[in-house]
């Protein structure tokens, strides 16, 4: 075990992945020698790999998605990165037309092992075309798995776990946490999708949220604690699959359930997540299960503006607050 | 460039068998049986033959929303193929796909597509797995001139450009993107044109002239298995019947319609004559051929029609390599 930031320990998942099968490759637009990618996750994979495994490309994002696309249904395993969430917009074709449906529409005669990494979140004064989180958007797309991860110890099986799927996955990562630092384990490990991770337990209220909004609700469920409300935290991991086995047990001991994320409100995951939890534990639930999210603006510049959109930890307090 | 009679006789029948196909499917339509709509490839045969005579069969082809020609020209299995036009169980893609996914993996087709100039992203990656698997096989990209205006058209050409990928860019050149003529959505007066500006060497010719598209083929995927880059060829050609299922074509001018769809102009006829000038087959050879076709067509149309539907379930299926 030793204590490294996300960025570290996935690129130690990517490392590993390319030393393991000689199928896996890189491409993306920086990720290699002059800078290492946008946010330096690809860093001294281009000197220790070759130019050719992590691949620079032009600034083509549908062509980036597509090759990635062409690539894995003729044998290879690419991991293409899109440098920032917002730009997947111009990539959506080959993301959701194309790698998400080939499986189907071809009636099962190809799989599409690729993943596309990319970044999503606010909170670096990005404004409005590089702080949003469209996760909603891929959760909404059959064929897709979506990662969330939003720990360190997370991030490195989880992407390890993403190159080995037949399926395509939408590898979203957050920029805020990059840095966190946590123990990781050295030796090889998996992280299969589909399973939550319960991140502290409770007995009051189920706090269920991701990225950056677990570590938040980690830091409000300490205070709470001071008032005598036990807040059990809850992690998914992945959207799709999505672990609806743990929440649903979680909101059954504690009757109550805040959903937090960073999205924008209307059609967001925690609406999703809102209609599971309504459809399968009804009876359960001692109160209206309540929504934390940015209102449904773009997401705005100046740093009042911004930390206005993003919820923080008094606005996720008095969520639970309200309910009990 | 010679070519042998042994080729003019496969440019013969691939062209015809594209032919009877194509009517094949126009009866069974007529016969309100093909759900849907069809983007016929009548008129245009001797491009999907000329270039795939020129391929082997681990090269690969991607094909375009007008996909049936360019599928059974690369020897898919026509039982299969008819099948998947009806929406049968027994269909290629298992009825899921239809006219605009029309797609047989296993002989070298990575897909047809129903978003105009979608294939292109997927070809160059295709191309680049081929390139860093080291095999020597080659990708052919299919495309219209309307789909020559789309973003992925610069994206993708450009990219298989400064890879060196061992990819053939072919434009059918029907001068029509639905009712839009190219005079209309095209300056320059060929779509090669645009290619030098990507640096890479381009080649129009008459696409009613399979001798012509499998010569410019053949120079082409020589370049491109030497590791001397992509080529496009322009092939110029017509729809003999409207865009789609009930469209007239009301909108191309009579003088237009009757030199390209004059019988000196007519595909299969232009390659017979030379197939029987040349001395490759006799008049008697090719109404063998003709006869040997239309006896598999029939029984292909025969197969598909007395094929069951898909159970209404099997709607679930082939969603993920694993159901979640
Ligand atoms: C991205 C996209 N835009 C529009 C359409 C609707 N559409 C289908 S075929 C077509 C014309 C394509 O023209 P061209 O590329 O010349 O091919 P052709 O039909 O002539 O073979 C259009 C506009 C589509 N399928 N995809
Ligand atoms: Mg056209």
């Amino acid at each position: 075990m030793a204590e490294i930031t996300y960025r570290e320990a996935l690129k130690q998942g990517l490392r590993e992945e390319m030393l393991r099968d000689e199928r896996v490759f890189l491409l993306g637009e920086d990720i290699g020698l002059n800078w290492g990618g946008a946010f330096k996750v690809t860093k001294d994979l281009a000197e220790e790999f070759g130019e050719d495994r992590v691949r620079d490309t032009p600034i083509s994002e549908n062509t980036i998605a597509g090759a990635a696309v062409g690539a894995a249904i003729t044998g290879m395993v690419p991991v293409a990165e899109i440098m920032f969430g917002d730009l997947i917009t111009l990539a959506m074709d080959q993301v959701c037309n194309q790698a998400a449906k080939m499986r189907y529409m071809f009636g099962g005669q190809t799989s599409v092992p690729l993943v596309i990494r990319t970044v999503f979140g606010g909170g670096k004064n990005l404004a409005s075309h590089h702080s949003q989180s469209l996760e909603s958007w891929f959760m909404h797309t059959p064929g897709l798995k979506v990662a969330v991860p939003a720990f360190a110890s997370d991030v490195k099986g989880l992407i390890k776990t993403a190159i080995r799927d037949p399926d395509p996955v939408l590898f979203a990562e957050h920029k805020l946490v990059y840095d966190r630092k946590e123990e990781v384990p050295d030796d090889e490990y998996l992280i299969p999708f589909g399973q939550a991770k319960i991140r502290r337990e409770g007995a009051d209220v189920t706090l269920w949220g991701t990225f950056l909004m677990v570590h938040k609700a980690l830091e409000v469920a300490e205070e709470l604690q001071k008032e005598g409300i036990s807040v059990e935290v809850i992690d998914p991991r992945t959207l799709v699959p999505l672990d609806t086995k743990t929440l649903i047990e979680s909101v059954k001991k504690t009757g109550r359930l805040v959903l937090v994320t960073e999205e924008t409100k209307t059609g967001a995951t925690t609406a999703e997540v809102a209609a599971i939890v309504q459809e399968e534990a009804f009876d359960w639930l001692d109160a209206p299960i309540k929504r934390v999210n940015a209102p449904d603006t773009p997401v705005p510049f100046s740093p009042p503006l911004e930390q206005y959109f993003i919820p923080d930890n008094k606005r996720i307090a008095q969520a639970v607050r309200d309910i009990v | 460039m010679a070519v042998g009679k042994k080729t003019l006789k496969e440019l013969f029948s691939r062209t015809l068998k594209i032919r009877l196909f194509e009517e094949k499917v126009w009866d069974l339509f007529g016969e309100n049986i093909v759900p849907g709509t069809l983007h016929l490839y009548l008129g245009q045969e001797a491009v999907a033959a000329g270039v795939t005579t020129a391929l082997k069969k681990s090269d690969w082809i991607q094909s375009s929303h007008r996909g049936h020609g360019h599928v059974v020209a690369k020897g898919a299995d026509m039982n299969a193929a008819l099948a998947e036009l009806l929406g049968k169980k027994t269909g290629s893609c298992k009825g899921k796909g239809g006219s605009m996914h029309i797609t047989q993996l296993d002989v070298g087709v990575l897909g047809a597509t129903g978003v105009v100039a979608s294939g292109l992203p997927i070809a160059v990656g295709a191309a680049l797995s081929c390139q860093m698997r080291k095999t020597d096989d080659v990708v052919v990209c299919f495309f219209g001139d309307g789909a020559s205006n789309n973003g992925t058209f610069g994206e993708s050409l450009n990219m298989s450009a400064i890879w060196k990928l061992p990819l053939v860019w072919i434009v059918e050149n029907n001068f029509y993107a639905m009712g839009t003529p190219i005079t209309m959505t095209c300056p320059s007066s060929t779509v090669a044109q645009r290619a030098e500006a990507y640096c890479i060497p381009s080649k129009v010719v008459d696409g009613n002239n399979a001798v012509e598209v499998y010569e410019a083929t053949i120079e082409a995927v020589k370049r491109a298995r030497e590791g001397g880059g992509p080529t496009l060829i322009e092939c110029q050609t017509y729809r003999m019947k409207g865009h789609s299922r009930f469209d007239p074509a009301k909108y191309r001018p009579k003088e237009e319609v009757d030199y390209w769809l004059s019988e000196e102009k007519d595909a299969v006829n232009v390659i017979q004559k030379i197939a029987i000038e040349q001395g490759a087959i006799t008049e008697k050879d090719a109404d063998k051929i003709r006869e040997k076709l239309q006896k598999a067509v029939d029984k292909a149309g025969e197969f598909a029609k007395n094929s069951d539907f898909p159970e209404p379930e099997e709607a679930l299926d082939d969603v993920y390599a694993e159901a979640i």
